[in-house]
């Protein structure tokens, strides 16, 4: 196992192992540190938890936040919603998928940009709305998305 | 002179740039010799005129927005000479007609301060619900909450007070409160709102809620698509443990409880109670056959009160000021206020909170001043994405359970999103099949497949191949899904299709053109 594996489930397995119904937590403080949840890492999250590994790697399906593999240097996740449909968001998520030539679930070949779908930011009174890493960004088309690409430092994509 | 003013730091503000605003409104201030005291309130929720700056000036806080940040200069030249003068100038805040007009009960403190400031909080008469609980038996609470009429916020409108009864009834050494923080539904932000406005109030009635059926755990299941609620109600729960709100020993009274936050990970059907417990209790987000009934049978088999955020923070009103003080609020059955949230392709996006009963089209008219396009406006979806997209013939409609309930539609949360024509409403209901087949939980096979189904059926609608028969197969999937799916997931998908069907017609005709021009 990779050391900076081994490392993050020393430092987590202690805090959650004990707390009732800790292994959402405990999958959210490893995706912190190691940018996923690493599939080397399932056996031994089933076996300080008393789960099989079945049920460590349901868990992990199906929530869209968990990864098996790290994300790009950036997640850009565009909502998909209804508020931000009826603010144009189905032309907006077309301009990103041209913009950065790739589809949701997919990362620049440069490795800079992850592209998601979400599904509302909670931001709907001025949508369309996309989240960048952590911050939430408001009334964006497509120029606001190009600036935003823009700022991450380098031309990404095509 | 220092002049106190307000700057938000809710998702909707930092989203437009608010943080930006404020370092240039220090910086701004300095250059002029000015003394500025910042204050980073919460949003009030008049989210069109984001960010809103506020200022202390003559006794009342008067009000500027939205502000841009090329506008800080000029704003800092007028706050020194005439305030009134600038552009931007809006009057005293609580003057706004949008705001002014409103029966604000829960949403009163939003955006008056510092949301984790515990002495603003007691100051605006934060936990005086509590004292008066403290005082009161398990019993005594109970009766309150149903006397109010208070019916569940997050969709359902199942009446609280029969949920808390059930819970205090049963017996067990160990019970649950947990507050519905996973606020899927587009068009909602209510439950976000509160969270980073006036994040104590949560708290309060979540203790509350434990004193009152006999719970001394709590949890919060938070969606994670919130980071800012996450940052603040993390250190709301911190301060209120440190003055012994949380803990032990609650402000003295020897009665105990304790609250933890819990992050969601990306499932709108986590919104569901039962697959909210399964998803607490670390498994996968699957719904769970009822009965048991969560406040027999709930967390981790305990009986458990699982409520939105809203209806929590409604229970501080009614215990603060009694039963009949809410309850005189509403209509029929549907008692106390709505939180409206009005999204969308709307001019003046906002909550507005209102007795239940107000008309819809005076909302999306008066409060919303039609679409943000300037186009016409030809749906509106209410209640998430499982609501029903209501034609203009139904826009007088009173926001009330039984009178949605009385044409196939449903209030749910409050969440209102507009669309003016531009909209294709053969793609909306493809959308509605297709969000169901992307977050269906897969325990029941009519949500399951059924969903994906849909898609395909309504590809083939739009692709004129046997559009008639295909609507027909469309319908019957709709009766299927309606009557065989366990959860609302599956069951009221059926809402928005249907009704795209019955009300739009003419986008599922082989006249329809497609999509139109896009809205911007």
């Amino acid at each position: 196992m990779d050391d900076r594996v081994a490392e993050a489930l020393a430092a987590s397995i202690p805090r959650y192992r004990d707390l009732p119904g800790g292994l959402l937590p405990l999958l959210h403080a490893l995706q912190a540190k190691l940018g996923c949840v690493p599939p080397e890492a399932v056996p031994a999250i089933a076996s300080a938890l008393q789960l099989s590994r079945a049920e460590v790697h349901g868990v992990i399906s199906f929530y869209h936040d968990f990864r098996s593999e790290p994300a790009g240097a950036h997640v850009l996740q565009i909502c998909r919603a209804e508020a931000c449909q009826a603010m144009g968001s189905r032309a907006l998520e077309a301009h990103a998928k041209t913009r950065l030539g790739i589809d949701f679930g997919e990362t620049t070949a440069d490795g800079r940009v992850t592209l998601e779908p979400v599904y509302c930011l909670g931001n709907c009174a001025c949508s369309p709305s996309v989240r960048l890493d952590e911050e939430i960004h408001a009334r964006v088309d497509a120029a606001r998305l190009d600036a935003l690409l823009a700022g991450l430092g380098e031309v990404v994509g095509g | 002179m220092t002049t106190r003013v307000y700057l938000p730091r809710d998702t909707t503000s930092l989203a437009l740039g608010a943080d930006s605003i404020a370092a240039a409104l220090v910086i701004q201030a300095q250059e002029r010799g000015m003394r500025l005291e910042l204050v980073r309130n919460g949003s009030r929720g008049l989210f069109w005129l984001e960010p809103l700056l506020e200022v202390e000036h003559g006794g009342e806080r008067i009000a500027f927005g939205p502000v841009a940040l090329a506008d800080v200069p000029q704003l800092c030249d007028a706050l020194a000479a005439d305030p009134a003068g600038h552009p931007l100038f809006l009057g005293p805040v609580e003057e706004i007609p949008y705001l002014k007009s409103q029966q604000r009960l829960t949403f009163a403190r939003a955006g008056q301060g510092d949301p984790l400031c515990l002495d603003t909080y007691r100051a605006l008469a934060g936990f005086s619900g509590l004292e008066r609980a403290l005082s009161m038996d398990c019993q005594e609470i109970v009766n309150a909450v149903t006397e109010s009429g208070l019916r569940g916020r997050g969709g359902a409108a199942f009446p609280a007070g029969i949920k808390w009864q059930t819970v205090l009834d049963a017996p067990a050494a160990q019970k649950y409160i947990v507050c519905n923080a996973d606020e899927g539904d587009s068009g909602t932000f209510a439950d976000r709102l509160l969270m980073e406005a006036d994040p104590y109030q949560l708290l309060e009635g979540m203790i509350i809620a434990g004193l009152a059926v006999g719970a001394s755990q709590g949890y919060i299941y938070l969606r994670s698509e919130y980071p800012r609620a996450r940052e603040i109600l993390a250190a709301a729960i911190a301060r209120a443990r440190e003055q012994q709100y949380l803990g032990d020993n609650i402000r003295g009274s020897g009665r105990a409880f304790e609250l933890e936050l819990r992050i969601g990970a990306g499932a709108y059907i986590c919104g569901e109670e039962t697959s909210l417990l399964d998803s607490l209790e670390g498994k996968r987000g699957m719904v769970r056959v009822r009965p048991p009934l969560p406040a027999i049978e709930g967390l981790f088999g305990r009986p458990t009160v699982v409520n939105n955020v809203l209806t929590l923070a409604a229970v501080t009103t009614v215990l603060e000021r009694g039963a009949q003080f809410y309850r005189d609020f509403g209509v029929g059955r549907s008692r106390g206020t709505l939180a409206v949230q009005l999204a969308g392709n709307v001019r003046r996006g906002g909550l507005v909170e209102l007795a239940y009963g107000a008309i819809l089209r005076e909302l999306v008219q008066d409060y919303g001043g039609g679409t943000f396009s300037g186009r016409p406006l030809r749906a509106i979806q209410v209640g998430g994405p499982l609501g029903a997209y209501l034609p203009e013939s139904q826009w007088d409609t009173p926001l009330d359970y039984e009178a949605f309930a009385g044409i196939n539609a449903m209030l749910g949360h409050g969440g209102v999103v507009v669309f003016d024509d531009s909209v294709d409403m053969a793609q909306q209901a493809r959308f509605a099949m297709e969000f169901c087949a992307v977050e269906s939980c897969g325990k029941c096979t009519p949500c399951r497949i059924g969903s994906v189904r849909g898609v395909e059926l309504i590809d083939r609608i739009i692709a004129r191949d046997a559009p008639a028969g295909n609507i027909d197969l469309l319908r019957e999937l709709c009766d299927t899904m309606e009557a065989g799916s366990l959860c609302a997931m599956g069951g009221m998908t059926p809402h928005p299709v249907r009704s795209a069907l019955a009300y739009f017609a003419e986008d599922f005709s082989p006249d329809n053109a497609g999509p139109r021009p896009s809205a911007r």
